[in-house]
């Protein structure tokens, strides 16, 4: 057994192969170990929004084939208002605000403007929530609901996913306010919050994307 | 009340369906009473139920496979026989009644066998080889088990109630539009794979995670496992294809509870767009198989072959390479489509490109036993049948990414075999591979290889005597899913594939005596050392089975292969390493969030499977309520004092030491005798 004296490089198996390891506990290497907790929740919470966003893709892309297929029925230049719009933007962006203020306020631990600014962002949300089923409400009273061709099929389970979406934000932000009152500024429910309030960001890219490629490029077409 | 329920659910007129329901039935309320009456209740309740040990959900994930194995096993003798039987003749099963199997065969052994069997082998394996103790979210993860389970479950409960799709295993539409199938059939499909999709996708941003996120000290990307890195791969296509089959099989189940209009005939639908989307989820979702499996044989090959892997590095490249051509590739499942010759010859090309690092493996692979001193154990047996089967499987492939070829074999039996080819023969070995191999580690004793080596050469055998001649049905133009023929020439091929799941069945008979025999067995089988292949990486330097913390210190890595210098350190200073300073370790605490997330998320789908609407409502609010009872725990993690943690890792140290001297003693006096 002289192997032990060849250098790695002397066979050819172990090319690609730096020296074994020892195994043996001997103070910091180049690698530091597993990361902290906040950076793994933080990091797996990315992995979950990004498989997220692949799906809202789906759903994008699904739009895109079907955007024409009006079936003889109305057309999205004829149906959408964009002032709605506009106005659920408004909400939905002064939400993810309200949401940024409520981060500062957790990082300072204070109860008060922590329950006030996620009240506000909670508020916000569900305006966004009522100006959207307000919209769908008045397609459908118009003849124009998702059954009526695959073009406003597509339409409403894009955006109406995006609603859910929104809808189990506030299910999740009234717990998280309960947790924060009932529980404080715990660590494990501080770095929750951070999941949140990436959730909620995320949902914002989402809807300008849909409000660029969905309601923009429908008006004008 | 109940919706669609009724006692017509019940398949009172299918006498086989019905006794193979009341079969099950049986079995299962055997095992329960047989676990009731022994008592077993409360210790697999506190010990496997509600564990979050990656360890113990990897054996569950594992034994979910093995018993579905069995149950799309059963569906596959059914259909080679009645195929046997149904030459100008209806066979003994009605068409109603095959279509469904063979569509439960596909669905099972994909979603419900090859699935959990990596998903548990790399839960189990990769935190150890990490040398970490456990994955990144432990609660997460026995959610996503039992959300696995609960897909099966609803799965097997359509055999019981209702019926199951006959639309094969991916429910193409129109036909699986309400229109052309009332039934709950295709509704029983959509939400098992809803829900177990849900667990996949969990479990891979959990296990990426912990790849990306927690290593042992030193353990950087370029020391990591071969089995690690592809078990990364794997993940990040999970990642990036299980949402997309979420999306489709949510965009097919609006238009049959919502009438809406994504893949229907009318109204703009478009059914091509389905089978693009679920291509886009199914091509990854065989590598998401196969990767793992490619890892399994790595380090079997590297371990039975005492050499470090031949080509780490472009073992790691090929791995990431196909992890990208993967998605590059789906149009090839629909040739025939009519996409025209421009985009057909792209995706042929494609096609046939990821087979180069996969050539790329076998030959590191192949060089890596050269010169090898080869152990021709049944995890080395399974490996070595993997590389000739899996082999023929790719060229065969590599012709079906013709399109000319494939326009002659789409839908044959061609195609049936080539697939069964590359499953059977890489992911399925993979898998019985990686049993044979991390067995030992996960129970502290080995199986026996003796029944072990027997099976291997039944499934072997029976393989290629059950697929080679749905080749040669193929090239004769035999279509797939066929309940009866009129071709006598036919005939005597499908005879021989009958036998050939003889065969195999005999294989599987052999695999279960195995498994008796070895637990009856145990105890003159145990391995005290917890390295009983002389192994070369992190997880055999813990006990068997290991703590439940895996590591009492976090080993420090300086280099590939970890174990084997440590190994080698030992031997020449003829010392184990020195005693470590113990500290206490904090673990997660065990929770049955897990089983619960997936008992609401049964009554959920079942009740939405029948229009049962208050159930839903139920269902909704407790899996809610579930999630809040769960935020609201204050503490999550027990402590185990560091005078417990160094009397457990003192008994591993004393073994280790004794067979330290052992090696010694046997060195010297080969030493002498040369």
């Amino acid at each position: 057994m002289n192997t032990a004296a060849l250098q790695p490089q002397d066979v050819p198996e172990q090319v690609g192969h730096s020296d074994a390891g020892t195994g043996v506990p001997h103070g910091a290497t180049d690698s530091a170990g597993p990361a902290s907790r906040r950076i793994i929740v933080g990091y797996g919470f990315w992995l979950f929004l990004l498989s997220d966003i692949i799906m809202f893709s789906a759903f994008f892309a699904t739009y895109a084939v079907l955007s024409g297929a009006t079936d003889g029925g109305p057309t999205a230049a004829q149906l959408f208002d964009t002032r709605n719009v506009a106005l659920e933007t408004a909400c939905l962006l002064a939400s993810s605000f309200a949401c940024g203020m409520a981060s500062v306020a957790v990082s300072e631990r204070n109860q008060m403007w922590t329950q006030l600014t996620l009240l506000a962002t909670g508020v916000l949300g569900a305006a966004f929530l009522a100006l959207e089923i307000k919209e769908f409400a008045s397609l459908v009273a118009r003849g124009a609901g998702p059954t009526r061709s695959a073009f406003l099929t597509a339409f409403f389970t894009l955006v109406g996913c995006h609603g859910l979406h929104i809808t189990a934000g506030l299910l999740w932000l009234g717990t998280m306010m309960a947790q924060f009152l009932a529980k404080g500024f715990r660590e494990n429910i501080r770095h929750r919050f951070l999941c949140f309030s990436l959730f909620w960001h995320a949902l914002d890219i989402i809807w300008i994307a849909i409000f660029s490629l969905v309601y923009l490029n429908g008006a004008r077409a | 009340m109940f919706g669609k329920l009724t006692w017509q659910a019940i398949p009172f007129d299918e006498p086989i369906a019905l006794g193979a329901a009341a079969l099950i039935g049986l079995v299962l309320c055997a095992v329960l009473v047989w676990v009731i009456v022994k008592g077993y209740v409360p210790y697999l309740w506190r010990e496997w139920i509600t564990s979050v040990d990656h360890k113990r959900i990897g054996v569950m994930y594992c034994v979910l496979a093995m018993i579905m194995l069995l149950r799309g096993f059963i569906d596959a003798l059914m259909m080679r026989s009645q195929q046997a039987l149904a030459l100008h003749a209806p066979g003994y099963l009605p068409p109603e009644h095959y279509d469904q199997i063979f569509s439960a065969h596909g669905t099972i052994m994909i979603f419900f066998v090859a699935m959990p069997f990596v998903i548990g082998l790399m839960n189990f394996a990769v935190p150890l080889q990490l040398g970490v103790r456990d994955v990144a979210f432990p609660t997460l993860n026995s959610v996503s088990f039992w959300l696995t389970a609960a897909g099966s479950f609803l799965v097997t409960l359509s055999l019981v109630v209702g019926e199951f799709a006959r639309t094969g295993w991916l429910a193409y539409p129109p036909l699986s539009e309400l229109t052309y199938s009332p039934g709950v059939g295709v509704d029983y499909y959509l939400w098992a794979l809803e829900i177990s999709g849900i667990g996949t996708l969990m479990a891979g941003i959990n296990m990426a995670t912990t790849i990306l996120k927690m290593r042992a000290p030193g353990l950087s990307y370029t020391r990591m496992p071969v089995f690690c890195w592809t078990s990364l791969a794997s993940n990040l296509l999970i990642i990036a294809a299980f949402p997309i089959l979420t999306a489709v099989l949510s965009m097919l189940l609006l238009d049959r509870y919502c009438g809406f209009h994504f893949f229907t005939n009318d109204a703009g639908g478009n059914p091509m767009m389905f089978v693009n989307l679920i291509w886009a989820w199914g091509h990854p979702e065989v590598y998401i198989l196969i990767l793992p499996a490619f890892g399994v044989f790595s380090e079997v090959i590297s371990t039975f072959s005492g050499k470090p892997l031949f080509g780490y590095r472009s073992m790691v490249a090929a791995t990431m390479v196909i992890c990208i051509l993967s998605f590059m590739v789906w149009l090839h499942h629909f040739f025939t489509m009519g996409a025209g010759g421009d985009v057909n010859g792209v995706f042929g090309i494609m096609s046939m490109v990821i087979a180069v690092p996969t050539g790329v493996k076998v030959f590191n692979w192949l060089f890596t036993m050269y010169g090898g001193r080869i152990r021709f154990t049944s995890a080395m047996l399974w490996s070595v049948g993997f590389m000739v089967t899996f082999v023929i499987g790719g060229m065969s492939g590599v012709l079906l990414a013709v399109p000319p070829a494939d326009f002659a074999l789409h839908n044959s039996l061609f195609l049936v075999a080539h697939f069964h080819n590359v499953i059977i023969g890489g992911v399925l070995f993979g898998a019985l591979a990686g049993t044979a191999y991390w067995f030992p580690k996960a129970f502290g004793f080995t199986l026996d290889e003796r029944l072990g080596k027997a099976a291997f050469w039944f499934w072997l055998v029976g393989f290629y005597v059950a697929f080679m001649p749905l080749y040669v049905l193929g090239l004769m133009g035999m279509t797939r899913r066929m309940q009866h023929y009129d071709q006598p020439e036919w005939r005597p091929w499908l005879l021989i594939a009958a036998a050939g799941v003889l065969l195999i069945l005999t294989g599987i008979a052999l695999q279960v005596a195995q498994l008796f025999v070895s637990i009856r067995t145990r105890n003159q089988r145990r391995d005290p050392t917890g390295d009983p292949w002389d192994g070369r990486t992190l997880e055999w330097t813990t006990a068997s089975p290991p703590p439940v913390f895996n590591f009492a210190i976090y080993p420090d890595v300086t280099g590939a292969e970890p174990y084997s210098g440590m190994k080698e350190r030992a031997l020449e200073s003829m010392q184990p390493a020195q005693e470590p300073k113990y500290e206490a370790i904090a673990i997660p605490r065990n929770t049955p969030t897990g089983f619960v997330t997936a008992f609401f998320a049964v009554v959920t789908g079942f009740a939405m499977i029948w229009h049962i609407w208050w159930l839903v409502t139920i269902g909704l609010i407790g899996a809610y309520a579930t999630f809040v009872a769960f935020a609201w725990r204050d503490v999550g993690e027990t402590e185990i004092p560091a005078e417990e943690v160094a009397r457990i890792d003192r008994a591993t140290r004393e073994v280790r030491a004794a067979a330290l001297r052992r090696t010694h003693a046997r060195q010297h006096e080969q030493g002498q005798s040369a």
